[in-house]
């Protein structure tokens, strides 16, 4: 019986998404949208990446709901890890080579994370890459160090900060503009740093949360290690 | 067919003999580390295909982040698969 039933939901299934699918012509060309984007987006946003101007601006929603999705995700791994005692590391020291270029790429990283994002708009890249980039250089040194610690309560504030200018940037649009994330800024001339109106902003503050949010949950799954 | 081609064909079979050894492999530290080979793989493909910005995240998550998030859950659970 269940499996009459089962079999009886899946052709119910099947027929709808056939009849959908059958309906989108096969092997024309359907990218309308696309040449859009790539012909008006210098014009539209003031950014010369494409791609950025499609996640922050054109479907600046989107990725507010993708940080959310981040920050949750972060959030349930906190709740069911988080130790009120403060569990120390108790991992050995790295050897020594692998101490010494730790700390001589530690910083590199860092720069090389913040500069991804901040030039999100420009270069390829943007606040995600960015922040994975940085909570790797910082794996890096939990890694090599028995001594490394992040202050868990400025991670909190960064990512509830940087959460918040998100939200902040979208709200200015709606309340000088007609929309919400649309761009108040002056786009300035393409090509240059201060450029694109609230997309740096955007991308930075978006860098800042994830980058906040991965240190976070390597430091509270780092800490279940006796 | 041009040297490009051939290191794109070579890499395309490191990648698949990447997965079947991640796959069978019954000491799970090792195949963490099939997975992780197979990302770094994966980035390079990822920039072949004038896709640097995916090719970033995957270096990134694919290589470190989640490679470091399994080896922690198999020093806390087992390291050999029965």
């Amino acid at each position: 019986m269940r499996k009459v039933t089962a079999i009886f939901v899946l052709a119910i299934f099947g027929f709808y998404m056939l009849s959908v699918f059958l309906t989108i012509p096969f092997g024309e060309k359907r990218d309308n949208v696309g040449q859009h984007y790539l012909a008006n987006t210098v014009k539209e946003t003031g950014a010369v990446n494409t791609v950025t101007s499609i996640v922050v601006s054109y479907r600046g929603f989107d990725t507010l709901g993708e940080v959310t999705v981040l920050f949750l995700a972060a959030t349930g791994l906190g709740a069911i890890l988080f130790d009120k005692k403060g569990k120390k590391r108790r991992l050995q020291h790295a050897s020594l080579i692998v101490r010494v270029g730790a700390h001589l790429l530690y910083p590199l990283i860092v720069l090389l994370g913040a500069y991804v994002f901040v030039h999100g708009h420009l270069t390829p890249g943007g606040g995600f890459q960015g922040g994975a980039i940085i909570a790797t250089g910082v794996l890096l040194m939990f890694m090599s160090y028995r001594s490394f610690e992040t202050s868990h309560k400025a991670l909190i504030y960064i990512e509830s900060l940087a959460g918040i200018v998100f939200v902040l940037a979208g709200f200015s649009g709606l309340i000088w503009g007609q929309s919400f994330l649309q761009n108040v800024l002056p786009l300035g001339e393409p090509g240059r740093l201060l450029s694109a109106g609230i997309i740096p902003i955007i991308y930075i503050a978006v860098g800042f949360k994830v980058g906040a949010e991965l240190t976070g949950l390597l430091d509270n799954l780092l800490k279940t290690i006796k | 067919m041009d040297w490009a081609m051939i290191m794109i064909y070579i890499l395309a079979v490191i990648i698949i003999v990447a997965a079947i050894f991640s796959v069978k492999q019954k000491d799970l530290l090792l195949a963490v580390i099939g997975t992780s080979a197979i990302s770094v793989i994966l980035s390079i493909f990822y920039y072949l295909l004038q896709a640097p910005d995916v090719a970033l995240t995957e270096a990134a998550i694919g290589v470190a982040l989640s490679t470091i998030i399994f080896v922690i859950a198999i020093k806390k659970t087992e390291r050999y698969e029965e």
